[in-house]
């Protein structure tokens, strides 16, 4: 268990050819209290990734500094595991050969092995030990993803969008497993999503990000006792708020997108009003 | 005036079994063809990984492949031919230029459309930079790389075979000798030899390969 402490955080991109910048957000200050279970929620290109990928030291922040534990971040390391939205498994290993592969900085290939092993079982994946990436469902590669991630044993676990990608019935069995999980090893875990109900039913705490300006806009502590049920009043009472600020930052993602062809009338046909734009946006 | 097939397939069992000038011809064009592509091989990936790995290799030495690619390999024989005092080592030259710049442009494509992903994924594991290039990239470039073999080894095979017609040894100057001697029959015994190889190689060896590489790696259609 570690804290994460983002401070006065900027983020900056340069377009050298045409002389151009575009900030996308000048003043993260945020911290993720140890054993915590956080998610970034907010509208597309807001900056979440681009948050995430400062912490995992993928990218640099302009200004600012992260730190984890007392460490400041400027390079990736086994400290900080990382899931993306695709697996990102290596396509010519198999998936223990995959896990093992984060574990080969740090010992040797028996121990690795063993180690791998105890991960893949976590995940519920021993059978498939010896299957190929290919060979695998969208959801069993996403658990090979974060048992590699975990088998670094890292203080933080970051996430970005990692289920994006699966059937609602494949991200709901995940959702219960990330809870397991995150419940036998109690990491600090930073989370990406765009879907309100994931945020929700996963987390301590929400942080709700914007754009133009981009920031955090709010930040909601979630209370309700788990396991969580979708339909429970206070979640809906949760997801209502939540939605009612969110989707005032949609729109105006959506303004800028389409310009003049935005309809506003249109766009709330498309993307719901109640308590299931979750699920559409 | 045209030969003969069945006439051509006695050839072809005399120059093997008989008199043997088929089998030294084939021994020294295999031995030719097996150290120049070896040689293409090898100085391709160390090309193409350079210049896929390093923008400034790739704007200097790049552009110079790229240049150099156009020119059919045996348009420099002539030139070999002087530098290397005639004879085995020109043809090899010609042979290895032939398969060098196909090896280079797949190695190259293999390493630049690694799944940036891939390496993002591997740097938040640890790995720095030379590490990546060994356990990454090259092995994700794996299956380009053997595209390039395969283009290496017809591009090469092709090139031998003009360069014997013109040079020395091997099945190519067989066939000229033949044709002097207005032995139609043994011209084509020999062009047969030299389709079947190509066809086993291109078909059977390559592709079996490729095929087996390219499941392993799920890009199987
Ligand atoms: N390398 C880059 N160069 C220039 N602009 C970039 C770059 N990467 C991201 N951006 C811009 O930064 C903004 C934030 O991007 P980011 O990927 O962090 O958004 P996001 O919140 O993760 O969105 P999504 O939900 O769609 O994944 C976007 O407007 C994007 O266009
Ligand atoms: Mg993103």
């Amino acid at each position: 268990m570690e804290q994460v402490l983002i401070k006065k955080v900027e983020k900056t991109f340069e377009n050298k050819e045409k002389k151009q910048s575009f900030t996308v957000f000048d003043d993260i200050n945020l911290t993720v209290n140890p054993g915590e279970f956080l998610s970034l929620l907010g509208p597309s290109g807001c900056g979440k990734s681009t948050l995430l990928n400062i912490i995992a030291g993928l990218d640099q922040a302009t200004n600012g500094e992260v730190y984890v534990g007392e460490k400041l971040i400027k390079t990736p390391g086994s400290d900080r595991g990382v899931v993306f939205q695709e697996a990102a498994l290596m396509p010519w290993m198999s998936v223990i050969e995959n896990v093992m592969f984060a574990l080969r900085k740090k010992m040797k290939k028996e121990e690795a092995k063993e180690h791998a092993k105890k991960y893949l079982k976590l995940v519920h994946l021993s059978k498939f030990m010896n299957s190929y990436p290919h060979e695998l469902s969208g959801g069993m590669k996403q658990r090979v993803s974060i048992a590699r991630a975990l088998a670094m044993d890292p203080k933080i676990l970051l996430m970005d969008e990692p289920f994006g990608a699966l059937d609602e019935q494949t991200r709901s069995m995940l959702h219960r497993e990330v809870q397991y999980i995150w419940e036998e090893t109690k990491k600090t875990i930073v989370f990406v999503t765009h879907n309100i109900r994931e945020a929700i039913m996963l987390s301590d705490r929400i942080v709700l990000m914007g754009t133009r300006p981009g920031g955090i806009r709010k930040i909601y502590d979630v209370t309700i006792p788990r396991p969580r049920v979708i339909t429970s009043p206070e979640f809906v009472k949760l997801e209502e708020d939540i939605m009612s600020i969110l989707g005032g930052e949609i729109e105006k993602v959506m303004r800028e997108e389409m310009g003049d062809d935005f309809n506003s009338k249109k766009a709330s046909l498309l993307y719901g009003t109640n308590n299931n734009m979750g699920d559409n946006i | 005036m045209f030969p003969s097939p069945l006439l051509s397939v006695k050839q072809l069992y005399t120059g093997f079994f008989e008199t043997g000038i088929l089998t030294v011809a084939l021994t020294e064009s295999m031995q030719r063809i097996a150290i120049g592509f070896t040689l293409a091989v090898i100085i391709g990936s160390i090309l193409g990984i350079l210049i896929g790995t390093s923008k400034l290799a790739d704007e200097t030495l790049g552009t110079l492949v790229i240049a150099l690619q156009s020119v059919p390999s045996i348009v420099w024989l002539p030139l070999a031919l002087v530098m290397f005092h005639g004879g085995a080592a020109a043809i090899l030259f010609v042979v290895v230029l032939g398969g060098t710049w196909p090896m280079t442009m797949n190695m190259r494509m293999g390493i630049k459309n690694v799944q940036p992903i891939l390496i993002r994924a591997a740097r938040t594991m640890g790995y720095n930079r030379t590490e990546l290039i060994w356990k990454v990239m090259i092995p994700a470039s794996i299956p380009s790389a053997l595209t390039g073999a395969r283009l290496a080894w017809a591009f090469a095979w092709r090139a031998l075979m003009a360069a014997e017609l013109i040079g020395r040894g091997g099945l190519g100057r067989t066939l000229m000798d033949a044709r002097d001697f207005f032995n139609m029959e043994m011209v084509i015994a020999i062009m047969i030899i030299i389709s079947v190889i190509g066809l086993v190689m291109e078909y059977f060896v390559f592709s079996k390969i490729e095929k087996r590489v390219l499941s392993r790696w799920g890009l199987a259609k």
